[in-house]
C-alpha cells in the first residue's frame, strides 16, 4: 500500500517558484495497479519521484504499509521499490544481463540465482535470452530497451513498483502485447504499483485506479469506470476525450449487462408456435432455434414465421455472432454494428444459450452510470479525501 | 580492379623507395654514423622513458582522483574555478614550467620529474572531469533509483562511463609526455633530450637525429599502448572504437 499525505514539491527557479506538486492526499490499496495521468507538465513524474526520494518533498509525507519512509534508509527504501525512469537509463557500460541482474547483486544474492533469475524476467519479457543477455544497451532497439527497464525494475521482486511511462517507446501493436503480458503478469504477482502515462486508453486498460493530475493539484482519483462514467469537472471531461462513454465499453463485461431472458424454440417446432413466442415475448425481428442441448442453431425471423408453414427446422437462417459472458461491450457494440443487429445471444463456455445482450441494456447501464449525481462525488470523495 | 593494382604500385614503388635509401645510407656511412649513436641510444632512452613512467604515473594517480573530486556535486561550488585554473595552467608553455620547477627544486630529476608531473597532469584531471560530468543524468538517476550508494554509482556506472574520455585524456597526457622529456635535459635530467640538443649545438645532425627519432618512435608506441589498453578495458556498450 502505498498513500501519500499532503505531499507538496515547489521547486525554486530563477523564475520563481514552481509548485510541481500541491498537497497530494492519495492512497493505492496493496495489489492494485494506479495509473498518473495528465497533461504534460502537470506533475505527474514528480509526484512519483518523491516516493523514492529521487526528489525530496518540500513538505508532506510518503506511507509505504503504513511506515513512514522520511525516515528510513533511502538505499535500503529504494532496493525495495522497482523503479522504471522515462528515459530508460540503461547502463550502456554493462551487459543486458549485468543491467537486469543489478539489483539482485547489490541485495548479495548468489551467481546462480540471479543468473537463473536474468533468464526468468526475459521470458517474461519475451526477449529471447540466449540472443540478448550478452548484448549491450546500444544494440537493442528504443522498445527492446524499455522492456529491459522494466525487467530490471521487477529483478528482486519488489513489492512496490514506480513506472514513468514504462511502454512509451513502443510502437502500437507491440505496446498492446506488452500491456497485456504485464497485466497477465500482475494477476500472479499482485504488486503495488505507480504508472505514469499521459495516453488515456493506457490508463483505462491498465489501472484499477486513476488519478488525473492538472498543474500539481489531484483533479480526480478514481476507479476508471467511475471516471469515465462521472468525471468531475470540465478539465476532467475535456482530458477524458468526447468519446469517454464508448470507452467505457471496454470496461463492461457482458456478464455486467446480459439478460438471462431469452425466448427460443426448438427445431421442431411450427413456425405458427415460432410466432407466438416471438410476439409472447415482444421480439420484433427474430426468434433464436436452439437444439436440445440449447446450442443455438439458427433464427426465425418474424416475416418467415407469418408467410410461411412448416417446421422450424427447415426454415431457419444461420446465427450472425455470439458472444460469450466474458467479452467486453466493445466487442459487442462492434459485432452489432457489422451485423446491422440490437441484440445478440450470449453463450456459456459450453456454448450453450444463457441469455441475450441488447442494444437497448447497452445503453441503459451505461446511461445509468452517467446520470446520477448522488453517486458521482460520493466515489470522488472516498477516492480524494482532501 | 584499377585501383587496387594502382595500390599495389604505390606500394611496389614504396618499397624500392625504401631499398634505395638503404643502399645508399649504407654507402655513404650515415648507418655506421648511427649505430656509433647506439649504446647512447639505448642508455638515454631507458632514462627516458623512466621520466615518462614516473611523471606519468605520479600524474594518472593524482589526476584522476583530482578529477573525481572535483565532480563530486558537493564541490559543484568550487569545482568550476578550479577547472578555469587548470586550463590557465594548460596554456603555460611546457618549458616555462620545467623552469619555473627549477627555479624552486634545483637541477636534476626531481624538478624534471616535478615539471613534467604538472605538464602532465592538466589534461588528465580535465578529462576524467569532464567525462564525469558528461555522464548522462537519466543513468545516475536509474543508479540512485535502484538503490546503489553513492560509492557504489561512482564505480558501477560513473567511471566506467567516463572512462573512454579518461582514456583519451591519459592518450594526449602521456603522448606529450614523452615528446617534452627531451627539454628536461636543460634542467640537467638527462633522456633522449641530450643527444637532440648536444646534436643541435654541435651542428651534428646524426647525432640530433638519433635523439629525435627514437623520440617520436617512443611517443608512437606508447601511444599505441595507451590506445590498446583503452581497447581492452573500456567496456563495448561504452567502447566507440568497438562499437
Ligand atoms: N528540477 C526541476 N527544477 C525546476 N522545475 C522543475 C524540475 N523538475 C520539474 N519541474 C517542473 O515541475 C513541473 C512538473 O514536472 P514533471 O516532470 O513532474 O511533469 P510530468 O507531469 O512528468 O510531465 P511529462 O508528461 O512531460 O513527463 C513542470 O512544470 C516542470 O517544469
Ligand atoms: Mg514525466
Amino acid at each position: 500500500m502505498i498513500r501519500l499525505d499532503n505531499l507538496t514539491k515547489v521547486f525554486d527557479t530563477p523564475k520563481g517558484a514552481v509548485t510541481a506538486a500541491d498537497h497530494i492526499n492519495m492512497e493505492v490499496p496493496a495489489g492494485e495497479i494506479c495509473i498518473l495521468l495528465g497533461p504534460s507538465g502537470c506533475g505527474k513524474t514528480t509526484t512519483l519521484k518523491m516516493i523514492n526520494r529521487i526528489i525530496r518533498p518540500t513538505s508532506g509525507k510518503v506511507f509505504i504499509n503504513d511506515e513512514d519512509t522520511t525516515d528510513l534508509n533511502t538505499q535500503e527504501l529504494r532496493r525495495n521499490i522497482g523503479y522504471v525512469i522515462q528515459q530508460i537509463g540503461l547502463f550502456p557500460n554493462m551487459t543486458i544481463e549485468e543491467n537486469i541482474t543489478v539489483v539482485p547483486k547489490l541485495l548479495g544474492w548468489d551467481k546462480a540465482k540471479y543468473r537463473e533469475r536474468a533468464r526468468e524476467l526475459m521470458d517474461m519479457i519475451a526477449l529471447d535470452p540466449d540472443a540478448f543477455l550478452k548484448r549491450y544497451p546500444n544494440e537493442l532497439s528504443g522498445g527492446q530497451q524499455q522492456r529491459i527497464g522494466v525487467a530490471r525494475a521487477l529483478a528482486a521482486d519488489p513489492p512496490v513498483m514506480l513506472m514513468d511511462e514504462p511502454f512509451g517507446a513502443i510502437d502500437p501493436i507491440n505496446r498492446a502485447v506488452i500491456q497485456d503480458e504485464f497485466l497477465k503478469m500482475q494477476q500472479a504477482l499482485k504488486k503495488t504499483i505507480m504508472f505514469v502515462s499521459h495516453d488515456i486508453d493506457e490508463a483505462i486498460k491498465m489501472g484499477d485506479r486513476v488519478a488525473i493530475f492538472r498543474a500539481g493539484r489531484l483533479e480526480q482519483y478514481a476507479t476508471p469506470d467511475d471516471l469515465l462514467a462521472a468525471p468531475k469537472d470540465e478539465f476532467v471531461e475535456s482530458f477524458l476525450g468526447e468519446d469517454r462513454a464508448l470507452k467505457r465499453l471496454n470496461l463492461v463485461k457482458v456478464r455486467d449487462v446480459v439478460s438471462d431472458e431469452i425466448g427460443t424454440v426448438s427445431p421442431g417446432d411450427t413456425l405458427e408456435t415460432a410466432l407466438a413466442r416471438i410476439d409472447d415475448f415482444g421480439y420484433q425481428n427474430a426468434i433464436l432455434v436452439v437444439n436440445d442441448r440449447r446450442q443455438p442453431v439458427g433464427l426465425i425471423t418474424r416475416a418467415q414465421a407469418r408467410t410461411t408453414k412448416g417446421y422450424c427446422r427447415d426454415h431457419f437462417q444461420n446465427v450472425p455472432a455470439t458472444v460469450s459472458l466474458d467479452d467486453d461491450l466493445r466487442k459487442v457494440a462492434s459485432l452489432m454494428f457489422s451485423n446491422d443487429i440490437t441484440w445478440l445471444p450470449c453463450v456459456d463456455e459450453a456454448g450453450r444459450v444463457c441469455g441475450q445482450i441488447t442494444q437497448r441494456a447497452m445503453t441503459h447501464h451505461l446511461g445509468s452510470r452517467f446520470r446520477p449525481k448522488e453517486e458521482a462525488p460520493a466515489t470522488a470523495a472516498s477516492a480524494t479525501k482532501e | 580492379m584499377p585501383i587496387r593494382s594502382l595500390k599495389g604500385a604505390l606500394r611496389i614503388a614504396l618499397l624500392i623507395a625504401i631499398f634505395l635509401l638503404g643502399v645508399w645510407s649504407q654507402s655513404s656511412g650515415v648507418i655506421d654514423d648511427f649505430i656509433f649513436y647506439l649504446p647512447d641510444v639505448q642508455f638515454l632512452a631507458v632514462q627516458h622513458l623512466w621520466l615518462t613512467l614516473i611523471s606519468g604515473s605520479l600524474a594518472i594517480l593524482v589526476a584522476i582522483p583530482l578529477g573525481v573530486v572535483l565532480s563530486r556535486p558537493s564541490m559543484a561550488r568550487f569545482a568550476e574555478s578550479a577547472m578555469q585554473v587548470l586550463n590557465v595552467g594548460t596554456t603555460i608553455p611546457t618549458l616555462a614550467v620545467l623552469a619555473l620547477s627549477m627555479s624552486f627544486l634545483g637541477i636534476g630529476t626531481v624538478p624534471a620529474v616535478f615539471g613534467l608531473f604538472v605538464a602532465t597532469l592538466l589534461p588528465i584531471t580535465r578529462n576524467t572531469y569532464a567525462g564525469l560530468k558528461g555522464v548522462n543524468p537519466a543513468l545516475m538517476e536509474a543508479a540512485a533509483g535502484i538503490g546503489m550508494s553513492p560509492a557504489q554509482r561512482l564505480l558501477r556506472v560513473e567511471l566506467p562511463n567516463a572512462l573512454y574520455v579518461i582514456f583519451a585524456g591519459i592518450r594526449t597526457a602521456l603522448t606529450i609526455n614523452v615528446g617534452t622529456v627531451p627539454l628536461a635535459f636543460l634542467i640537467g635530467a638527462g633522456g633522449l633530450g641530450e643527444l637532440i640538443f648536444t646534436g643541435i649545438d654541435l651542428y651534428d645532425p646524426v647525432m640530433m637525429l638519433s635523439g629525435a627519432i627514437p623520440t617520436a618512435l617512443l611517443a608512437i608506441v606508447v601511444d599505441a599502448i595507451v590506445a590498446t589498453t583503452a581497447f581492452l578495458v573500456v567496456p563495448r556498450g561504452v567502447n566507440p572504437s568497438r562499437a
